[in-house]
């Protein structure tokens, strides 16, 4: 005699996302094909699976860290994580020089994805564990992280020599209209295996968001499972990181689209909601960008620039509440 | 039974707690009192493991709260503290439901759901149950959070100042649920305490600490006593026999 529940509404407000993805994805790939379409297919075809690796690595990434935060303010990228990716790439090239310009890119981004767990744990056990309670105190704290990170990485670029200053401005100057399509194989399988790790936890996401307390009142192992997902972050920001390089806002926009408009914050649907968010924004941006504006405009200018607003808009109403 | 052994906490040169070794039974109404800054809900806090000890050790029927799997623990002990504040938009019944994840996992059974309608009837919150928990009053917010342990049905259910925020109504009704939780259901219910007349009239067990110690354990006709509570709050506080409960009058000072 199971009880009858009633159907999610979530579920119908995601399924519309994901038809609206997979509609824009189809416009990308199809819209405007005057030549060759093998070269056509090839060429959009790897840059809309990168466009779907980073709506992946970025809208997981971003909906986690905001969990295990209890905020919807703060991000990875806002507390200057991608940026860390980016100087931990230029001081190994500083260190070791040609040594690491010899390895292959997969090898190079296997590794640093390890240093940026261990950094990114050891971070967030100084940041969170309680001895900076002030939001916005985090919020300064980050950005300022984020602009040491920024100008000491551009400090070591000049004292690179060309060569490998090259592979390092690689990841540094990759962006929405710029993306690092030649790890995407490898970034396939590291994303893979973060979301198998998260699966372990996925029960326990829901019950993160209500606090530690609370978490721990209701059986969950909350260090162990936070800085798992802590890890699961960081491995995500390194994906986004090598493929389209440091972002801004842009997983504030797509995560807090996802909430607001599955209305829901069971994981399970916001979870891939901000997966398909990231998609729209990109995939579709890009898409009225070239073919109905037909402008030159950079995307991730216009989505940092809405994602910056929506910043805005959420500390307004967080300061006056 | 809780016992803790030789438990401390200190916090860099202030000892919170210090050194306290104490038994509660099971079964019953134990009421924690004490001036603030007595180290009550840090106490509380130990034993329900939400607080790392300093040192020493607590075991509940027998298992060491801080060795034993969290999840085996949250189907023997609950513990609700003080402000509840949440972001989340979760409406009162996704809340309550909640109650059931140390047994299902986040994948309620119709068993699940029996335990959930039952929480929100014994805490009347039928009315509320599709209402978001972030649009309630202070009372009925803190109603759902109790319905959400209730409802986690564990044999010791650890309350840290319960009745904070809430006016004389909800109070009364909040102390006469636990005291029926007690009663019918067998529950062990712990509850850190300031208003010591609630603690006289539904207790069947004080704990009194003062200094990061329990200065005195008894039952409310042992503890609420003028000498008792003048050494404990350093005032004098009359008490005096209403309708056969012990109140206490310390409200305007002769």
């Amino acid at each position: 005699m199971g009880v009858k529940q009633s159907r999610d509404p979530a579920a119908l407000r995601l399924a519309i996302l994901v038809a609206l993805a997979l509609l824009c994805a189809v416009g990308y790939m199809t819209l405007n094909v005057k030549s060759d379409w093998a070269f056509i297919l090839e060429y959009r075809g790897s840059r809309l699976a990168a466009m779907l690796l980073a709506a992946c690595a970025i809208g997981i990434s971003t909906v986690l860290f905001q969990t295990i935060t209890h905020s919807r303010l703060l991000t990875p990228a806002l507390m200057g994580f991608d940026v860390l990716y980016v100087l931990v790439q230029t001081l190994g090239m500083l260190l070791l020089g040609g040594e690491l310009a010899q390895w292959s890119p997969s090898l190079r981004f296997a590794v640093q994805v390890v240093i940026m767990v261990t950094l990114a744990l050891v971070l967030f056990r100084v940041l969170f564990s309680g001895s900076v309670r002030s939001l916005h105190l985090m919020i300064l704290l980050g950005m300022l992280a984020g602009m040491l990170f920024r100008e000491l990485s551009e400090l070591g670029g000049r004292v690179l020599d060309p060569s490998e200053f090259g592979i390092s401005q690689g990841v540094a100057q990759a962006s929405f209209s710029r993306m690092n399509t030649e790890l995407l194989a490898v970034a396939v399988v590291v994303l893979v295996v973060a979301c198998l790790l998260l699966m372990r936890w996925r029960r326990s996401l829901d019950v993160l968001a209500l606090g530690r307390d609370i978490a721990i009142n209701l059986g969950v192992a909350y260090e162990r499972v936070v800085l798992g997902v802590m890890a699961v972050v960081a491995i995500l920001v390194s994906v986004a990181t090598v493929l389209v390089g440091p972002t801004l806002f842009f997983g504030l926009l797509i995560a807090n689209l996802a909430y607001w408009f599955t209305g829901s914050q069971r994981h399970r649907w916001t979870l891939p909601a901000s997966v398909m968010a990231g998609v729209i924004c990109l995939v579709g941006g890009q898409l009225l960008l070239e073919h109905v504006f037909a402008s030159t405009l950079p995307l991730a200018l216009v989505i940092e620039l809405a994602g910056g607003l929506l910043f805005i808009a959420l500390l307004m109403r967080g300061v006056r509440q | 039974m809780i016992e803790t052994h030789a438990v401390s906490k200190r916090y860099g040169d202030t000892l919170v707690v210090d050194n306290v070794s104490l038994s509660i039974p099971r079964g019953g109404f134990t009421s924690i009192i004490g001036p603030n800054g007595a180290g009550k809900s840090t106490l509380l806090s130990m034993i329900s493991r939400l607080t790392p000890m300093s040192s020493g050790s607590v075991m509940v029927d027998g298992m060491d709260v801080t060795r034993t799997p969290g999840n085996v623990l949250a189907r023997r002990l609950s513990i609700l503290r003080q402000d509840n504040q949440t972001s989340l938009r979760l409406t009162v019944r996704d809340l309550v439901a909640f109650g059931r994840f140390p047994h299902s996992g986040g994948r309620l059974t119709a068993e699940d759901h029996r335990h959930v309608d039952e929480a929100m009837e014994y805490l009347r919150l039928d009315d509320y149950r599709d209402r978001p928990i972030d649009e309630l009053s202070g009372g009925q917010r803190q109603r759902a959070y109790v319905a959400m342990v209730m409802c986690q049905d564990t044999e010791y259910v650890l309350l840290d100042e319960p009745l904070n925020n809430i006016d004389m109504r909800f109070a009364v009704d909040m102390m006469q649920l636990l005291r029926r939780a007690a009663d019918e259901k067998g529950k062990t219910v712990v509850v850190v305490l300031h208003d010591i007349n609630f603690a006289s009239c539904y207790s069947d067990h004080i704990i009194a600490m003062r200094h990061g110690k329990p200065a005195y354990q008894g039952t409310p006709e042992e503890i609420i006593r003028t000498e008792v509570l003048r050494d404990l709050y350093q005032m004098n506080i009359g008490v005096h026999d209403v309708d056969g409960q012990r109140i206490c009058v310390y409200f305007r000072m002769g």
